[in-house]
């Protein structure tokens, strides 16, 4: 069995026992590749039965536009049930406080704003798209993945995970975070893509775009960053490795127009996705570890 | 490209992060960034060169401790290959990692010190991989470079550890010499090693022949989800959704329903490895750009085998639901209440007491299971059974007996792993706190 096949069953099987074993599964979906992948192995787990969980899309409001265009066609075509959690809304019923100054971003504002979505929701589990090859905090990161009612991941009291035999059992208000493609690496996501042809948002092949340089990552220029006064824009052929806040992910120069290019990228490059593209991850040696603690998927 | 699982267990000492680093870092899979993250974090630990278990020991207080805590899957692949590594600590009370690792593991690593021989840590590894009914075993002999590469060195440690594991259940038992600080028959085999006429490591775990090591005799399907749409395309659909246990099912099969007992034959299987149908894309301006992009249809095949996630159709109308077993009526798993396992106690909270209820799940189903008897605790470095014993802690194996409150059907562990093995749950706080292999 070919390790993508082998790899979509073990995606299959996790996808099916959430929705077997409770009773409001919500599907973390931002639009990015890993996201899409996962929603295509929901797709192929329940045919032809139409998903039996909504999908919900933390938007932060600093979104690149292809995305959400991306995202609502999407919903409209397979007939999805999306929920908004939206952080600008959190922002102006001052659930979160937006920090000051021109430069901020609101990746960390999310968290609180996807807990109170989950807690308002009443979700039991919530499937995310994270990989343990991302990040050195995630790879220690279960499978099934327990919160307590604040939301809360203890990595120094997880649970055993043991075969495929994975346990859900929660009270009322807590909540687990499901990872069904947890084994797979940015390279097997690419080939997978290719073989099922999977349709992504433009933005991760390679375009023209005026970008410039912060933190030794290309940002691009949009109506939610404004140029120091050291910064320059130019215009630059890139391409996005990943897709989160457009204050916050950078993009990579790339020639990489095709799913064939990407792959061969993607297997020659020596820099991690998130290592070339998240000002986020950069904050300290442990700013996912610390991140993930709070509630971040 | 096939997929192989492998555990490794150990402690720095051994030079186990040395070897895992260079098979990331030869196989080109340890990135720029990892490597400058964990040389930044060694320069401020005060370390003199860089310390590769800063790669794998992610969590803030494994880096401050300077311990594994806890299991820490790795990725790498070679043209053959995907291998994910579930890397564990090595000392005694992490066994429950190691047992966590080696649960799914296709093959089991296990490193010793030329220098030491082989030591109770090493017969722990090797213990629990042949109670976890791993297939293959590979013990690496490091550090081959501190004596000298020395044959005779290295033959000892061989025999030693032979001689041990004649006492376990070991199928496949291969043993290299090694240098991972040099990589000596690391990737490469070794040039100052003649005398060694057998692969490098790597080749090793890409050459090792593993599809025979599924069990394709015992067709077992838990059923996992049962699909019916009811919609107007598909009105009267219904397929049971789950993962094949073992085994093969085809199209005509006759299969039996547990617990019920009914028979019928397998009318349909779609698999997703088939079901992609392309349609050309119509953007959002309603120009045809020619693209395709996938459509999934639930793709017919003839048959299925282990470990492919399927949907199988059924010929009759029969009451099944998830937690029930497909099966052939000649080749039936037992159908039991009694449990006779080895069970590894997981908790630090609490023990395995005899009385207590716990959730137990099996396959693709919940019961619950009251302890009825404690028959003996195995001392893991002994393997010495100790039957004046009351309870199980944190990291004890013992052997056990459980009742429980409905008929599971199983069978033994060291046949079947997906069929053979189960959890239990604490219900008062839901953790899980034992793991089972079910000895018939």
């Amino acid at each position: 069995m070919s390790h993508l096949r082998a790899l979509e069953a073990e995606s299959i099987h996790i996808i099916r026992e959430v929705a077997a074993e409770f009773e409001r599964p919500v599907l973390l979906c931002s639009g990015g590749k890993d996201s899409l992948v996962m929603l295509h192995l929901a797709f192929k787990a329940f045919w032809p039965c139409n998903l039996p969980f909504e999908i919900m899309h933390v938007d932060t409001g600093h979104n690149f536009s292809e995305v959400i265009e991306f995202r609502d066609r999407l919903v409209k075509e397979k007939n999805i049930r999306l929920v908004v959690a939206s952080v600008q809304e959190a922002i102006d019923t001052g659930l979160v406080v937006e920090e000051p100054g021109p430069n901020t971003s609101r990746n960390r504002l999310q968290t609180k704003t996807l807990l109170n979505a989950i807690e308002k929701n009443g979700f039991d589990a919530v499937f995310g798209g994270g990989r343990r090859d991302e990040e050195k905090a995630r790879a220690k990161e279960r499978v099934f993945s327990f919160r307590d009612e604040f939301g809360q991941w203890d990595p120094k009291n997880q649970r055993p995970e043991l075969w495929s035999l994975y346990n859900g059992k929660h009270k009322k208000g807590e909540h687990i975070r499901v990872f069904p493609i947890s084994n797979w690496t940015e390279l097997d996501i690419w080939e997978y893509v290719k073989l099922e042809n999977i349709e992504l948002p433009n933005i991760y092949y390679a375009h023209r775009r005026e970008v410039f340089e912060r933190d030794s990552m290309l940002l691009a220029v949009s109506p939610f960053v404004e140029l120091l006064d050291t910064e320059e824009s130019f215009e630059a052929q890139v391409r996005y490795r990943t897709i989160g806040d457009a204050t916050c992910t950078g993009a990579v120069e790339s020639a990489a127009k095709t799913v064939d290019d990407i792959i061969l990228e993607v297997a020659a490059t020596r820099i991690t996705e998130r290592g070339a593209t998240r000002a986020d991850d950069k904050f300290s040696e442990a700013a996912m570890e610390d991140r993930k603690k709070e509630g971040y998927f | 490209m096939e997929i192989l699982r492998l555990a490794t267990a150990g402690s720095v000492d051994d030079g186990k992060s040395t070897l895992i680093g260079r098979l990331l870092y030869d196989s080109k899979t340890l990135f720029e960034d990892q490597l400058e993250a964990a040389e930044l974090a060694s320069i401020r630990m005060g370390e003199e060169n860089i310390n590769l278990a800063l790669i794998t020991d992610g969590l803030r207080a494994e880096r401050e401790q300077g311990i594994t805590i806890d299991v820490a899957y790795r990725y790498f692949a070679t043209q053959n290959r995907k291998f994910i590594i579930a890397d564990t600590p090595g000392h005694i009370q992490y066994t429950r990692n190691m047992v966590t690792g080696a649960s799914t593991a296709d093959l089991a690593l296990v490193l010793v010190d030329v220098r030491n021989g082989v030591l109770e840590q090493s017969k722990r590894h090797a213990f629990l991989s042949s109670m976890l009914g791993v297939p293959h075993l590979t013990l690496c002999v490091n550090k081959m470079d501190l004596v000298d590469y020395d044959k005779e060195a290295f033959e000892a440690v061989k025999a030693e550890f032979r001689e041990f594991a004649t006492r376990l259940n070991i199928a496949d038992l291969t043993v290299i010499p090694i240098s991972a600080l040099h990589g000596d028959n690391v990737v490469n085999r070794s040039e100052t090693m003649n005398w060694y006429e057998g692969p490098s490591l790597l080749h090793h775990l890409d050459e090792l022949h593993i599809a025979s090591d599924r069990n394709l005799v015992d067709a077992r399907f838990p059923v996992q989800y049962v699909l019916r749409p009811r919609s107007d395309k598909h009105h009267d659909y219904r397929g049971y959704g789950g993962q094949i246990a073992s085994g093969v099912f085809k199209v005509g099969d006759e299969v039996m329903i547990l617990p019920s007992g009914f028979t019928t034959t397998i009318s349909e299987i779609r698999s997703p490895e088939n079901d992609i149908e392309l349609e050309n894309h119509i953007d959002n301006e309603g120009k045809d750009e020619g693209a395709e992009s996938a459509n999934i249809k639930g793709g017919k095949v003839e048959e299925a085998f282990s470990p492919m996630s399927v949907t199988i159709s059924l010929a009759d109308d029969l009451d099944v639901s998830r937690g029930d077993m497909i099966c052939r009526p000649n080749n039936q798993p037992n159908i039991v209440q009694d449990i006779d396992a080895m069970i590894c106690w997981m908790d630090s909270d609490s023990n395995f007491s005899l009385g207590k209820t716990y959730a137990f799940k099996h396959t693709t189903k919940w019961v619950r299971a009251k302890a009825i008897d404690l028959n003996y605790r195995l001392d893991v470095n002994t393997l010495h059974r100790q039957e004046d014993v009351t309870a199980l802690k944190l990291n004890d194996i013992g052997r056990i007996q459980l009742r429980a409150t409905a008929p599971i059907f199983v069978d033994e562990y060291q046949r079947n792993r997906a069929t053979g093995s189960f959890i239990l749950v604490d219900e008062s706080n839901n953790r899980t706190v034992a793991a089972g292999m079910i000895r018939k």
